[in-house]
């Protein structure tokens, strides 16, 4: 019984991961232009094909950084050329747009590599198990966690201690005022949108090596990170972090007991977080609400 | 006195349309259980629309509420009833009571926070359905349940085998949901929420209890939209999860940004052009996905007023006035 909870707590926890990723990128985007982006999903999706297509000739590791680039090249470009006519509208219409983004995405995913489920070959020496006892403790998965400790933490210390991610956060409270401040704000909301899609195309790869590359892979993360942001609260990247965990841990658990409910169970977790504590566990009050 | 006329006619020709469409529709193509969708549909953005172009919250989930109103119909239809109105009530009770209690929960928050949140309560439904297969049927749908013929006393309305009978039978409860909401606009109630839309804070030191009131918009939008879903469980005799999904949301909001948000009719001709594309496109090509994620961006980008929000009456007399006017300056006679 304890081998099959630590089993799923680790589950639980990995796919945390895929949701801490996600969601960071949707909280930057949304903290800063107060977009949803719906194709969040899709870009993560892409993410994963490109380096599949791509680790052939360049090899994992490279494709490991270079597909989450070209990924992020994209959402930069439409960036440029879609979102940013929106900024400052109705919230209706970036969600509407990126919304139909997610349709194309998805289609375009499943014209070019099939619908059916590729697999993604990790290196040999990843993926050996790390004692009999721990099956579940592949060195991916230990790989994979590195990682995305490797991002989060990098990501953290940008926004911390460089210029522009201090302009990212000083956005997220007030932008007029950064503007007036003398910074460009739309370079500025450009480099974070691309920022945000670049965590989605490496959630993207990491995830392509650890379930199969499907072209909805994208698009069923998408709500448990909605679940995730709003647990940790809007408008705080910590509560994020926390957030994506908490419900992974969370889900993992619940598969313990009641598989069937494991999905629904991060609503219900969301429902009392509202009930409880509504601007979420380390959100601020009055921020996009 | 003259817009008031012109009021009474548009209300008479949608209402003239709708009636003759068995008449009229196999004429152009069509068949009845096509426009029957549109009516279904149709109801479902107006009702959505109550809340998002008349009090302006932006409700992203109510899929949710569609689904359970068509659960609610085929369960009810399936386990114990052959009621079919009857199950539609117990459909609209369903998605309205799961409305009002999750309504209690988000009604504080707003803008893009309160989109998120009615996203993602909509999608513990989808869950439950897709789950519980014992119930629901799960990913195959739920199956076993037929619209049973309507009793009129003297008469035996066939809903079932006659697809004319069941669309005026739609139509009635059309009437029924669009009437209602129609009058509660005029209402002073109606007239808050849109004040409320117009300026929320200005309405708060008015004294306006705000939550009350979006709550209450909120509910009474699920019902409908509730009673659309159970409608369309009829139509189809069965339902399945993806009617509760988040796409099936995205869809009843773009036929309301093609109809034309700030109108009242607009989301029904939304419908109208969504149904008959989507059943166009989907006879046409496999990647009919591409062209639906298509038709969303080009709308917002270029049209995103809607097909009834642009200016017609006066591109139409740019456009008359621009072939009366002699060709002076495109090097015609003067030149």
């Amino acid at each position: 019984m304890t081998d099959l909870i630590l089993f799923n707590v680790t589950n639980g926890l990995i796919i945390g991961a895929f949701y801490v990723l996600m969601a960071l990128g949707l909280s930057l985007i949304l903290n800063l232009s107060g977009v949803i982006n719906f194709a969040h999903g899709g870009f993560l999706a892409l993410g994963g094909y490109v380096a599949y297509t791509i680790a052939p000739y360049v090899g994992f590791w490279a494709a490991l950084l270079i597909s989450p680039l070209l990924v992020a090249l994209l959402g930069l470009i439409i960036e440029r050329t879609m979102i940013y006519r929106l900024y400052g509208r109705d919230p209706l219409y970036s969600l509407l747009l990126t919304f139909g983004l997610a349709f194309i995405f998805e289609d375009v995913t499943r014209a070019v590599w099939g619908a059916q489920g590729l697999p993604f070959s990790v290196p040999e020496f990843l993926s050996q198990p790390l004692s009999s006892k721990f099956f579940f403790i592949t060195e991916y998965r230990l790989f994979m966690v590195a990682v995305v400790t490797l991002a989060v933490g990098g990501l953290f210390l940008f926004l911390r201690f460089s210029r522009l991610g201090v302009r990212i956060r000083a956005g997220t409270f007030d932008l007029d005022t950064v503007s007036s401040l003398g910074v460009n704000v739309r370079v500025l909301r450009s480099f974070n949108f691309a920022l945000g899609i670049f965590l989605a195309g490496l959630a993207g790869v990491l995830a392509g090596g650890q379930l199969s590359l499907e072209p909805t892979m994208g698009a069923n993360l998408l709500m448990p990170s909605f679940v995730a942001i709003i647990v940790g609260g809007v408008g705080s990247l910590p509560g994020t972090l926390l957030g994506g965990l908490l419900i992974g841990v969370a889900a993992g658990i619940t598969t313990v007991f009641w598989p069937a409910a494991s999905e629904a169970v991060i609503y219900v977790m969301m429902a009392v977080v509202l009930l409880l504590r509504p601007r979420g566990l380390l959100g601020e009050e009055g921020l996009l609400s | 006195m003259a817009e008031h006329r012109l009021q009474f006619l548009k209300l008479g020709a949608i209402w003239l349309l709708l009636l003759a469409m068995p008449l009229w529709l196999p004429m152009i193509g069509g068949y009845m259980a096509l426009g029957t969708r549109v009516v279904v549909l149709g109801l479902a953005a107006m009702s959505l629309n109550f809340l998002l172009g008349f009090t302006g919250v932006l409700s992203f989930g109510h899929a949710a509420y569609f689904g359970l109103g068509a659960y609610g119909t085929g369960l009810a239809l399936k386990l114990f009833t052959h009621s079919t109105p009857l199950a539609v009530l117990l459909g609209v009770l369903l998605g309205g009571i799961a409305g009002a209690l999750l309504g209690a929960l988000i009604v504080r928050r707003r803008g893009v926070y309160f989109a998120m949140v009615t996203i993602a309560f909509g999608q513990v439904f989808y869950f439950i359905a897709f789950r519980w297969n014992s119930l629901t049927g799960g990913d195959d749908g739920l199956r076993g349940f037929e619209r049973q013929p309507l009793d009129l006393g003297v008469w035996t309305a066939d809903i079932l085998h006659k697809p004319m009978l069941f669309y005026y039978f739609v139509l009635a409860l059309f009437a029924l949901g669009t009437g209602a909401m129609g009058f509660l606009l005029r209402s002073p109630f109606g007239r808050t929420l849109l004040a409320i839309r117009e300026n929320e804070r200005r309405a708060r030191f008015l004294g306006i209890p705000i939550e009350q009131h979006i709550w209450l918009a909120f509910t009474i939008s699920c019902l409908f939209v509730a009673l659309a879903g159970a409608l369309n469980a009829l139509l189809n005799n069965f339902a399945d999860p993806t009617m509760l999904n988040y796409t099936q949301s995205g869809e009843i909001v773009i036929m309301i940004v093609l109809g034309g948000i700030r109108s009242f009719w607009g989301p029904l001709l939304g419908a109208a052009v969504f149904v008959v594309l989507q059943d166009y496109l989907s006879s046409l090509t496999t990647n009919w996905m591409s062209f639906l994620g298509a038709i969303f961006v080009l709308m917002v980008l270029f049209f995103p007023r809607g097909v009834l929000g642009m200016h017609w009456p006066g591109m139409v007399r740019t456009i008359i006035d621009r072939l009366r006017q002699p060709r002076t300056h495109s090097g015609g006679r003067s030149a």
